[in-house]
């Protein structure tokens, strides 16, 4: 292992900003939710760089356990976009101004 | 150089750029196609820190699973056309991008400051990984944390679920087509 593992944890830095600029700037709603994984994936990258780190397996299990959440996750949130686009025939963010269905 | 910092050196402007390039596509499907360039870099990533386990379960999930499911519901919803530009709070993507700089800058003095920039990983990975790395994950995670992994089961359930609920609604207006259709029989009615 002679790549710092701070490099890692940097690219996985950059990467949860511009998943960050994503949230923030994009409209759609399936950009944002991918903008979302982005970010979770970044995270997941830091975990197992720690986990390198420490020399313990601890961060990877972590980082196993929120990709079983970030599925599910994934899974519940296209349904409701799908069930939001039902209603509203739309699925950019500047149309969904009121939570009433 | 060794082989390892060459794979890192070409794949973490790989990484990088498929992720911002990501943020600038407009049209949804391009966007989920630099993900999923994205999630096989990071996977190279944990090849690389040794969680070939993670690499394999990173393909599997990530880049096949659930990059399927996006591109299945942007094809299913007919949104894969451009983004308007169109800001309905002024000055919004300007003060974003700025925040998103800041943080990256604030993570990284974190970083050099909590770690330093030439720490490396500790010497005997090897051996926490004995037997290969999934067989060492299983004993950890069968061991150590045995009752979160049934937690998950059940988390697994309840998604399941929640999405049958969500999407067997009672059946209102769908496509545009279907919307069409209904106006014309309200129409001959």
């Amino acid at each position: 292992m002679s790549t710092p593992v701070s490099y890692f944890l940097v690219v996985s830095a950059l990467l949860f900003s511009v998943g960050t600029i994503g949230v923030l700037v994009r409209k759609n709603a399936l950009v944002i939710f991918m903008s979302v994984e982005l970010q979770l994936n970044a995270v997941n990258l830091a975990l197992v760089a720690f986990s390198r780190l420490h020399g313990n397996l601890n961060g990877q299990v972590l980082a196993f356990f929120s990709m079983v959440v970030a599925a599910a996750e994934v899974v519940v949130g296209l349904a409701i976009i799908v069930t939001v686009y039902r209603r509203r025939q739309s699925a950019s963010v500047d149309d969904f101004t009121v939570l009433r269905g | 150089m060794t082989a390892e910092q060459l794979v890192f050196w070409v794949f973490a402007p790989i990484s990088v750029g498929s992720a911002i390039a990501m943020v600038l596509q407009r049209n949804a499907v391009h966007a989920a196609l630099f993900l999923v360039v994205n999630f096989f870099t990071i996977a190279v990533f944990y090849l690389i820190l040794g969680a070939s386990f993670l690499f394999a379960v990173q393909i599997i999930v990530y880049a096949g699973a659930i990059m399927v499911l996006f591109l299945f519901v942007i094809m299913l919803l007919g949104v894969d056309r451009d983004e308007s530009l169109f800001e309905r709070l002024k000055g919004q993507r300007v003060i974003a991008i700025t925040l998103g700089v800041g943080i990256a800058v604030e993570l990284i003095v974190a970083i050099r400051a909590g770690i330093g920039f030439a720490t490396k990983g500790a010497e005997n990975f090897d051996a926490v990984n004995r037997g290969g790395n999934a067989e060492a994950l299983g004993r950890v995670l069968f061991r150590q944390y045995f009752f979160p992994f049934e937690v998950t089961s059940v988390l697994l359930i309840v998604a399941g679920i929640a999405v049958v609920v969500l999407a067997s609604q009672k059946r209102r207006i769908i496509t545009r087509a279907d919307a069409a259709a209904a106006a014309a029989r309200r129409e001959a009615a």
